[in-house]
């Protein structure tokens, strides 16, 4: 469990990690929290668009699209 | 209630037999839909809440859901039961309140393929409220959710309580009636997740739009070729030219029909309110509405067009929008008008401002597109492209600066991607059909009281008039003889018939290019132009429209210097 800590948006397309912590106000969290982006959660990094495009993740088997700077937010380690 | 997306449309049109769509559109669930339905022999009236993720609503819509829960006797809760988890966040605010609940485990059928299993016994033992497995497509289920209406209750052991503590429930409760069977990643997966990667998702979206604009040509050149020619010329025209001798000559005759060409009534040239008023818009531009918003439908329902969102946000985003914004330019693209409603979707009056304005500018609608090729067509494809590009380019470069200029945020894309669902051709009909009704009740009367102003003032001299006053200024600016003038002015009202005007003054191929795509650029169609007053409020409107003429003033001059090197 010495993974390191890094945001969503540098994990590599295809890589599973779990969501560490979600910096934030409460509505931002709150918004995250709706799509099933809760600390704790695995999710699936599907795509990450060019030019500073937004992250595209599965969780709960469901896909969400999120901007780039809310995906710099989210902060995961990565599992495999 | 529900979250969006979970087919609450379509349980309430189950339980309603009402003429309602499933999507989360304006002019959809966003007006809330109202209807009776029969309960015990009594007739009660049943409502279909907008989509909401929560009771804190974050929007005017969440807000209207939560004023429709305060005043209901009895809550439907609709659950996307292949998504349960994010789902009973509402449910759980839904029960904390005093209200009678039920809830329908909707999209059940598509659980299986996914390999979950919920046991609805044990969940309606935890939450102690009745939960029914729905098809709503189908109608599976529906039945037995009405006659378990009247065991709707509200439990006494949820309590309100934080959202974190909320979440812990939500996974104990998950632990206990869900089971997942582990499914590896299958072709389906592997070809859905394709159309969403940047490398293979842009050369797809490509190959996508430009296989649906082929197919919106087949299917209206088909409807044109086989229905709506033939009706016009071997059944509505020999009905006019008797009206025509009726009429003889006169005031009268020349707004009705219009001139005669070569003694004949033409359609595209005679200008008349009943010829060339009446034609273009039915017999030339429903067709490829139709097509159009047939194949938009299609689209939309395979679950293909947020990853399109996705695909083309980071563009979308410079221009001060987000993805989303690429829905009303494809709407706008059929009809401006339900473009220009679907700029609602966007959240901030910074977006919405520049979605409407960029889409005035530079979609041209179907009834612009015809003009476009009624005026290119016979010069040659390369001058349809040149407008086009030039129109794409205005996009995008007046995006830029709009987004530079115009104060206020722009929030970025978060969005849900569904799973890709086998659109059904009933769901589809019926849309097409929604929105090819804004087209004929809304577009249309416009459309046609632009031709009766345009014939009014013609017979009466004072377009010729104005032509006459403004020639100096489009000959010197735009280098068009200034007998066009009378076209662009014309163009205010009704754009595609400025066309016919147009045309008999001998253009070359260069100087169409200039007047069309000016004429496309400087004002929406005055059905359009009256939505965007309700959507943007009258200051916001007027700055729109000192854009859209000075952009056309700059359009033309511009062009003026590149195509004529004068």
């Amino acid at each position: 469990m010495t993974a390191k800590t890094l945001p969503l948006t540098s994990v590599i397309p295809g890589m599973t990690a779990r969501i560490v912590d979600i910096r934030g106000g409460y509505g931002f969290q709150k918004k995250l929290h709706m799509m099933g982006l809760v600390n704790g959660k695995k999710l699936r990094v599907v795509s990450v668009q060019p030019l500073r495009g937004p992250v595209t993740v599965e969780v709960n088997g469901r896909q969400v699209t999120l901007g780039r700077g809310m995906a710099g937010k989210v902060l995961v380690e990565v599992i495999r | 209630m529900g979250n969006p997306n979970v087919g609450k449309s379509v349980v309430f049109s189950r339980l309603t037999g009402a003429n309602v769509i499933a999507s989360n559109y304006p002019g959809t669930t966003v007006d809330f839909s109202k209807g009776k339905m029969r309960l015990d022999g009594e007739k009660v009236e049943i409502i279909d809440a907008p989509g909401t993720y929560s009771l804190e609503p974050t929007n005017k819509a969440e807000e209207v859901a939560l004023k429709m829960f305060e005043e209901a006797d009895v809550v439907i809760n609709v659950v996307d039961a292949t998504n349960l988890e994010r789902n009973l966040y509402l449910t759980l605010q839904l029960l904390e309140r005093d209200k009678p609940v039920i809830i329908a485990l909707n999209l059940w059928d598509e659980t299986k393929h996914l390999g979950i299993y919920i046991d609805e016994k044990k969940l309606e033992e935890l939450l102690d409220v009745p939960a029914v497995p729905t098809v709503a497509i189908t109608g599976e289920g529906i039945k037995k959710l009405v006659s378990r209406i009247k065991e709707a209750k509200s439990p006494e052991h949820i309590k309100p309580t934080s959202d974190e503590a909320r979440w812990i429930e939500i996974g104990s409760i998950i632990k206990k009636v869900e089971r997942i069977e582990h499914r590896h990643h299958t072709l389906v997966d592997r070809i859905a997740d394709a159309t969403i990667k940047p490398l293979t998702g842009i050369p797809f979206a490509i190959v996508i739009i430009f296989a649906s604009f082929w197919i919106v040509r087949l299917i209206g050149e088909s409807l044109i070729n086989f229905i709506f020619d033939p009706f016009f010329n071997l059944w509505y025209k020999p009905v006019m030219v008797e009206l025509s001798n009726l009429l003889g000559s006169g005031f009268l005759h020349d707004i009705i029909i219009g001139q005669l060409i070569n003694g004949d009534i033409d359609f595209m040239q005679s200008m008349g309110l009943l010829t060339t008023g009446l034609y273009v818009p039915i017999g030339m531009v429903l067709p490829y509405i139709i097509a159009f918003y047939f194949t938009l439908s299609i689209l939309e329902d395979s679950g293909y067009l947020p990853r399109l969102a996705t695909v083309v946000d980071n563009v979308f985003h410079k221009l001060g929008m987000h993805g989303h914004g690429i829905v009303p330019v494809f709407l706008g693209l059929g009809c401006n008008v339900p473009g220009a409603l679907a700029t609602r979707t966007l959240e901030t009056r910074k977006q919405r401002f520049i979605s409407a304005t960029l889409l005035a500018i530079a979609v041209p609608c179907m009834a612009q597109t015809a003009m476009i090729f009624g005026a290119l067509g016979t010069y040659g494809m390369q001058y349809i492209v040149m407008v086009f590009l030039t129109l794409g380019v205005l996009y995008v470069v007046m995006g830029l600066i709009l987004n530079k200029t115009v104060k206020g945020e722009s929030p970025e894309i978060f969005l849900e991607i569904p799973p890709y669902h086998r659109p059904s051709l009933r769901a589809v009909t019926k849309k097409t059909w929604m929105r090819v009704r804004w087209f004929l009740s809304d577009a249309i009367p416009f459309l046609f009281f632009g031709v009766f102003i345009v014939n009014v003032l013609y017979v009466a001299g004072v377009l010729q008039w104005l032509g006459r006053v403004l020639s100096p200024v489009t000959q010197a600016l735009f280098g068009l003889p200034g007998s066009a003038s009378v076209a662009l002015i014309m163009g205010f009202l009704r754009k595609d018939l400025a066309v016919g005007v147009l045309l008999p003054l001998d253009l070359t191929p260069l100087q169409m290019v200039i007047a069309v795509t000016m004429l496309t650029v400087y004002f929406p169609c005055v059905a359009t132009f009256a939505v965007l007053i309700k959507e943007l409020g009258i200051k916001d409107m007027l700055k729109a429209t000192v854009i859209m003429i000075a952009t056309a003033v700059v359009v033309g001059a511009v062009l003026k210097v590149i195509l004529l090197g004068v």
